[in-house]
């Protein structure tokens, strides 16, 4: 942990960074000078950032594990698709910026509604349970979505469970999952999800509540004896990434012209978790660096063929290696001169 | 033994119950009455009959052997361990339904014997940290930085940096708490348990590893903590020059039940510490 100000300059520099390559991006796709794989992977990189940082933020710096991040994803991917579909069909918006604006809201209300309900009972318990409920929850919401059929006719909404014999037009279609999805994703867009998810995310670690989260991240015992409630806290880390990642799922789903509900599974779970170990446990700026590179790595490694997801491990391996040497970290210590250690306490009491 | 006795013999006096307390609190109610107080783990009677009253302004000792049963009380006072038998009242109010983070509400703050400082974060932040119920703002503040995070942040860190004064430690509040030598990382912990406004301090040994000029300035401190606070002191140490100088009223506890109850002079007195606890140590020193 740094000091304060050692903290600030991170999140400004973690900022001023995002915001230059944004700036940076859009000038080269004005200039066509961009690859046009890049370009199609913009979107889903700042997807995948956006779960990267909200899962940092339950497994960092509130210190539980969690393996169906996916899982909240897939509600906030659906979730957005119907109501980009609602309001375009029952309501006549044209608009797609307002549109997009609403269809992430929704993505992440729904996503923030259920990651309460799972929070309440599961994070009264110490232990692994909410790994395990988590899992389970993945699991359970990818075969729930393989069944759910949405359907909209004029204003209204209508639902069926394993039954597609509904009036109007379908918007999600089971197993098929959204077809025909209207993309109204914009680079922008992602970007400006990805600013909000960084001020959200750093803001409320560096306040009371983030305090609080990582008080009883650390200690237990000492946090209830401060007067900390823990599972409040606790719901407060989680159900806060939740709506991020619905969010995050809400602009991934209508970026794409079809979605189907397997595509959210369990490993998608695993490979943000990857992303967020490989960019360090509780480093926000390591998240963002690590979730676009792992996205973009699969697609370069394409010359690689059949030995691509083979080339994909061993890389990451190294790079698991490479982070942990204590050569490279002073190394990188000495190239970024602001993440020197704070004064240690013997020394500052001879000062 | 005691020769830096920092008390001024307070003349305790029999509370209605029969406990005795300083003749100062006598008007106001006890700030702690543990009745009959009780543990079993399994078939182990961990604590028993445990009786108790504190004045307001009392500073009080914990003493006895080793697996006494003195840190299983701290545990249950704050909750941490729920009583098989009998009732705490914390200022009248019974403690009964609270939980830990209840029981530091309504005013019991301890620190610990193995130390639990956040070790990762700085010492401003761990008393920030005891400041969570005092000085307050939401999520919501805290995430869009309303005028209400600037305002209760700087009451936070200007509070924080006038309690670690109290220790001389305000210079120390960008270190990282885990790097401080043990002896600070005590301080801290009384800090930080000060922070959450108690009324009744329990000291879980904050003495062990210290220096003697350590100790001394530990007792002057703790003085003074009461005095400025205004708050009631129990704490556990095995240091008998620090319970013996600042303790007015000690409790000795073997195998879980009390053996004697007194001032520090009838303590040093009564035979049955002097065999079960004091006696084996004057010994040892003769």
């Amino acid at each position: 942990m740094r000091t304060k100000k050692a903290r600030f300059i991170t999140s400004m520099v973690t900022y001023g960074v995002v915001i230059a390559l944004f700036i940076i991006l859009t000038v080269m796709i004005d200039n066509k000078s961009i690859s046009r794989t890049l370009k199609g992977q913009l979107i889903p990189i700042c997807s995948w950032i956006v779960m990267a940082v909200s899962l940092n933020l339950v497994v960092g710096i509130s210190g539980e594990l969690s393996l169906g991040h996916a899982g909240f994803m897939s509600l906030g991917a659906f979730s957005g698709i119907v109501m980009s579909g609602w309001l375009l069909n029952g309501f006549q918006m044209e608009d797609p910026s307002l549109r997009l604006i609403l269809a992430i809201l929704a993505g992440g209300l729904v996503a923030g509604v259920v990651g309460a309900l799972i929070g309440i009972p599961v994070l009264r318990l110490r232990g692994d349970y909410l790994a395990i409920v988590t899992l389970a929850f993945g699991e359970i919401i990818k075969n729930v979505m393989n069944c759910v059929y949405v359907a909209v006719e004029g204003k209204q909404l209508h639902w069926g469970f394993l039954t597609n014999e509904l009036p109007g037009t379908l918007l999600l279609n089971g197993p098929m999952g959204a077809v025909k999805v209207k993309a109204i994703s914009t680079f922008t867009a992602g970007f400006l999800l990805v600013m909000f998810t960084l001020i959200v995310v750093l803001n409320l670690a560096n306040s009371r509540s983030g305090r609080a989260i990582m008080a009883a991240r650390d200690n237990r015992i000492a946090a209830e004896s401060m007067g900390i409630h823990i599972t409040k806290y606790k719901m407060m880390a989680f159900v806060t990434a939740a709506v991020l990642a619905g969010m995050a799922g809400a602009l991934y789903g209508l970026s794409m012209a079809t979605l189907v509900p397997t595509k959210f599974s369990f490993n998608e779970s695993i490979n943000v978790l990857v992303f967020v170990v490989l960019g360090g446990i509780g480093n926000i700026p390591g998240s963002i660096v690590s979730a676009a590179a792992l996205t973009i790595l699969p697609e370069k490694l394409r010359f690689l063929q059949n030995y691509r997801m083979l080339a994909y491990a061993v890389l990451l391996i190294l790079a698991m290696l490479l982070s942990n040497n204590p050569v490279m970290k002073s190394l990188l210590k000495k190239l970024i001169p602001w993440r020197k250690k704070p004064a240690d306490g013997e020394e500052a009491m001879r000062a | 033994m005691s020769e830096n006795k920092l008390r001024q013999n307070t003349p305790m006096v029999p509370y209605p119950s029969g406990a005795i307390v300083p003749e100062r609190d006598l008007g106001s109610i006890p700030v702690l009455e543990c009745t009959h107080l009780g543990i079993d783990f399994g078939g182990l009677k961990a604590v028993d009959d445990f009786n108790v009253i504190m004045g307001r302004t009392e500073i009080a000792g914990l003493i006895g052997p080793n697996g006494a049963g003195k840190t299983t009380i701290f545990n249950l006072l704050t909750k941490v361990y729920q009583p098989t038998r009998g009732t705490m009242m914390l200022e009248g109010r019974d403690m009964g339904n609270m939980t830990t983070v209840d029981v530091n509400k309504a005013g019991i703050a301890r620190t610990f014997q193995n130390i639990r400082l956040f070790g990762n974060m700085t010492v401003e932040e761990n008393v920030r940290i005891g400041l969570h119920n005092q000085i307050r703002y939401g999520m919501f503040s805290g995430i869009l930085r309303l005028p209400k995070y600037w305002k209760s942040e700087k009451q936070q860190h200007e509070r924080s940096l006038e309690l670690l004064d109290i220790f001389d430690m305000a210079s120390l509040a960008d270190a990282r708490a885990g790097s401080l030598p043990y002896g600070a990382q005590r301080r801290l912990e009384i800090v930080r348990a000060l922070a959450t406004h108690p009324k009744l301090l329990l000291l879980d040994e904050p003495a062990a590893g210290m220096n003697p000029h350590e100790t001394e300035e530990l007792m002057e401190n703790i003085m003074k903590i009461r005095d400025q606070f205004r708050i009631a002191v129990l704490l556990i140490e095995h240091d008998m020059n620090l319970v013996m100088g600042i303790c007015e009223d000690i409790c000795v506890l073997n195998f879980g039940r009390i053996i004697a109850k007194g001032t520090p002079d009838e303590i040093q007195r009564n035979p049955a510490v002097i065999e079960a606890y004091l006696g084996k140590q004057k010994e040892a020193k003769a």
